[in-house]
């Protein structure tokens, strides 16, 4: 019945166009990006990333003349190659801007000073003068040429292991996950006993306490960043790793506690009761029965926090200091954007390592992800 | 190196002191405090029963007072008061004054509202339109896939990736932001009037007569309910007339705008456009939440009021909009308020993007501009006080839905 659709083609294709379009415009940005951090600066510049998958023909920038010259016949020869062994195919040259394309490969521009240039389509050269050139500026040769698609590792090698100025995208990734992983484990354990206590044990106050976290759920943390920063001043952690695993553990336990006693509250009360029949404490079932029938739930909050420490900004901002040793692969790269925001070789090979990691997480992970989003949102 | 070793002692210290701390105080209390012997044993059991929940409990409650109940309060009090050289001075409400009084807070409050119209209806309903056509078609998976993976982006990721898009390079250079070249394939001809002129028209006013629709629906129904529902229908009539009259003044203006083509762009420093570019990237990122949750609202649809409907005629369009959306009601407003609430947090893609410049600052970036960069508490802290004003109804209705649930 749900493929009532299915039975009229011209539908069906409709549906088909439509989703293939749909992920297309959702999946575009992020290929745009990822194709760019593998093309060099230049490349970047000089043709969208969507031409870099093709063999181009573009003018490309002028190469000045150079090289060894050897006396032959009389006159002094430079010999070279103007690319290296990329495939490039010139089809037109010239030496001067003005005409960067007067001449077919394989023909001989004569320049001032009796001197000639030959340019042959695979890009090698030959210079002749009847003078030795030693000191004099070489003519520069333009081309426009042919250029396969050309990919390379370079962007992340210089971003990972050569910074130009300042920190490195692999500290930052270090400090990265530094931040990211105490502050997805510790939160699980504090919220598992509390989400226990508040589906399996009968108290007074119990409903008030549950409306609380349900409010605190949509609390704006952004109210807490000042209080905070005073009181963690205050007890003298301040600005430090310290400070930014309390602030997300105290950040995400709200969504902890929810999700986990959501799921708890879930499980069949027969096994709990005839554990207590049979003489178990609170502390026996929670660890020996609720922990690992709760592991999907579990599983579910730790990919929610990881993703969200991962790629937060603004607590990293507030809660760590700005020094290499601190600073997060997010604040770094706003501030690549800010001064550096023309590089795209730079920022998008920066962009992709801090993107890598929960991509592959969501990926890896997606069953758990999308059963704590239903468990989290629809309840 | 250093670091990893922090880390990891502090994984082993966190643990190691949640497991003990918890396993310790059990056994304190059964042991120590009310041992289960002696003549008072019965007593005791009881006893311990009760003070047990509040050990388990005790950790999660500290962490939540001190790190999120405590802070609302405190900025409440920091938004009454002015720091003058690290000493709190009271001034009552003169934090807020001179807030309204600035054009800046006006701007990012102007924003903040178009935010919250378009992200959330932009983000449901490509979430529902995926949803209902993703299940229909074997590949499905892997197109909602595909559509939920910026999900697991960053915002400041997404910044990037989006700010490649919207890059602009002078005219006549080779553009390398996606958007740019193919505005730039436009020349006026009849292929742009067809797509920039015809099909903007058509979109605002099939969006002016949906809500119409709705409109039409809400009035005939006044007369039923109580006066809080009749009042709640007006207020919403008045907001649907009001849409209306955008879409309809909106593709007045597409169809009569003078658009420079052949020129590149430079999108987000466009007044008032750039703030809907910026909003592209929330919605790129939001759709794939609103598509799961709406996907698994709409496979628990009961089969059999559908199959009424075919058997009662009813065509594809029919069944989606008056069987389905209608039954699922329930789950799109929770998708729309949660998408609202990261829309009124949203700070790391303007930040990223514009810095709030080129009059796209919105109220969470314009509140971390007061408090660290202008280092102003009182009128930061009365700022935050906004955002938790726009939050409350929010959270009222989170509460009293959790609690009817509960019963």
């Amino acid at each position: 019945m749900e493929n009532i659709a299915g039975k009229k083609p011209a539908l069906t294709w409709a549906v088909h166009l439509s989703v293939g379009l749909l992920v297309l415009l959702w999946v575009i940005p992020t290929i745009g990006l990822l194709v760019s951090s593998f093309r060099s600066g230049d490349q970047i510049v000089s043709s969208g990333w969507w031409n870099a998958l093709f063999t181009q023909e573009q003018q490309l920038s002028p190469i000045r003349v150079e090289g060894a010259e050897v006396p032959r016949d009389g006159m002094f020869v430079i010999e070279g190659r103007l690319f290296g062994d990329g495939g490039t195919t010139v089809s037109a040259w010239g030496t001067s801007s003005r005409e960067p394309a007067a001449f077919a490969p394989g023909a001989v521009a004569e320049l001032d000073d009796g001197q000639t240039v030959a340019v042959q389509a695979d890009g090698s050269y030959v210079l002749t003068s009847p003078v030795s050139t030693e000191g004099t500026r070489l003519p520069r040769i333009f081309t426009t040429a042919a250029t396969p698609p050309e990919f390379s590792l370079n962007n992340y090698n210089t971003v990972l292991f050569s910074p130009m100025a300042g920190q490195s995208i692999f500290q930052a990734f270090m400090n990265t996950a530094t931040v990211a992983i105490p502050a997805t484990i510790i939160p699980i354990l504090i919220a598992a006993f509390a989400a226990y206590a508040l589906a399996w044990m009968d108290f007074p106050g119990r409903a008030l306490l549950i409306a609380t976290i349900v409010g605190l759920l949509v609390v704006p943390l952004q109210l807490a960043l000042i209080p905070l920063l005073q009181i963690h001043n205050a007890v003298g952690i301040g600005k430090g790793y310290l400070g930014i695993w309390l602030a997300h553990t105290g950040f995400g336990l709200p969504l902890a506690i929810y999700l986990l006693r959501n799921y708890m509250a879930g499980l069949p009360r027969d096994i709990i009761e005839n554990a207590r029949v049979d003489g178990a404490t609170d502390f026996q079932i929670f660890v020996k029965i609720i922990l690992p029938l709760s592991f999907p739930a579990l599983a579910s909050f730790a990919i929610f926090q990881f993703l969200w420490t991962w790629n937060d900004l603004l607590v990293a901002l507030v809660f760590l200091g700005t020094g290499n040793d601190e600073q997060v692969l997010t604040g770094n790269i706003v501030n690549l954007m800010g001064s550096r925001g023309g590089d795209w070789e730079i920022l998008s090979a920066s962009a992709f390592v801090s993107i890598a990691v929960p991509l592959v997480v969501f990926f890896a992970m997606q069953k758990y992800l999308v059963r704590g989003l239903l468990a989290g949102s629809v309840k | 190196m250093e670091q990893a070793i922090l880390a990891l002692l502090t994984i082993m210290i966190g643990v190691g002191g949640c497991v003990g701390y918890f396993w310790l105080s059990n056994i304190v209390l059964d042991k120590v405090i009310f041992p289960a012997s002696g003549p008072m044993a019965g007593r005791n059991i009881t006893r311990a029963n009760a003070v047990r929940p509040w050990l388990f409990l005790l950790p999660a409650v500290l962490a939540l007072g001190l790190y999120l109940a405590y802070p609302v309060f405190a900025t409440f009090w920091l938004s009454l008061n002015r720091n003058e050289a690290g000493d709190l001075v009271f001034v009552g409400l003169d934090n807020y004054r001179q807030m309204l009084g600035e054009d800046k807070f006006w701007e990012s409050l102007r924003n903040n509202m178009v935010w919250l119209i378009v992200v959330p209806a932009m983000s449901t309903a490509f979430g529902l339109l995926a949803a209902q056509l993703t299940d229909r078609i074997r590949w499905g998976n892997i197109a909602k896939s595909m559509i939920f993976m910026p999900m697991a982006i960053s915002f400041v990721g997404a910044s990037v990736i989006w700010k490649l898009i919207y890059d602009t390079r002078e005219a006549g250079q080779t553009q390398i932001g996606i958007l740019n070249a193919i505005w730039l394939q436009f020349e006026g001809g009849a292929g742009s009037v067809l797509i920039l002129r015809v099909l903007p028209v058509l979109i605002l006013l099939a969006f002016a007569a949906a809500v119409a629709f709705v409109i039409w629906g809400q009035v005939k129904a006044m007369s039923e309910g109580g006066l809080v529902a009749r009042g709640l229908r007006a207020v919403g009539v008045v907001i649907g007339l009001w849409l209306v009259y955008l879409g309809v003044t909106g593709s007045v203006g597409a169809a009569t705008a003078q658009l420079p083509y052949g020129e590149p762009q430079f999108w987000l420093q466009i007044p008032f456009w750039n703030n809907i570019f910026l909003m592209a990237v929330l919605i790129w990122l939001q759709t794939g939440f609103a598509m799961v949750i709406l996907s698994a609202a709409l496979r628990g649809v009961p089969e059999d009021t559908i199959e009424a409907a075919i058997i009662d005629g009813a065509n594809p369009f029919q069944i989606f909009f008056q069987i389905k959306v209608p039954q699922i009601m329930g789950t799109i407003v929770v998708v729309w308020t949660t998408i609202t609430i990261t829309v009124l947090k949203v700070f790391d893609i303007v930040r990223a993007m514009t810095g709030g410049q080129q009059e796209t600052q919105v109220l969470a970036n314009y509140m971390y501009d007061k408090l660290f960069v202008a280092v102003d508490w009182g009128v930061g802290s009365a700022s935050a006080m906004v955002i938790l004003l726009l939050v409350t109804p929010i959270l009222i209705w989170n509460v009293y839905s959790a609690r009817k649930e509960m019963r």
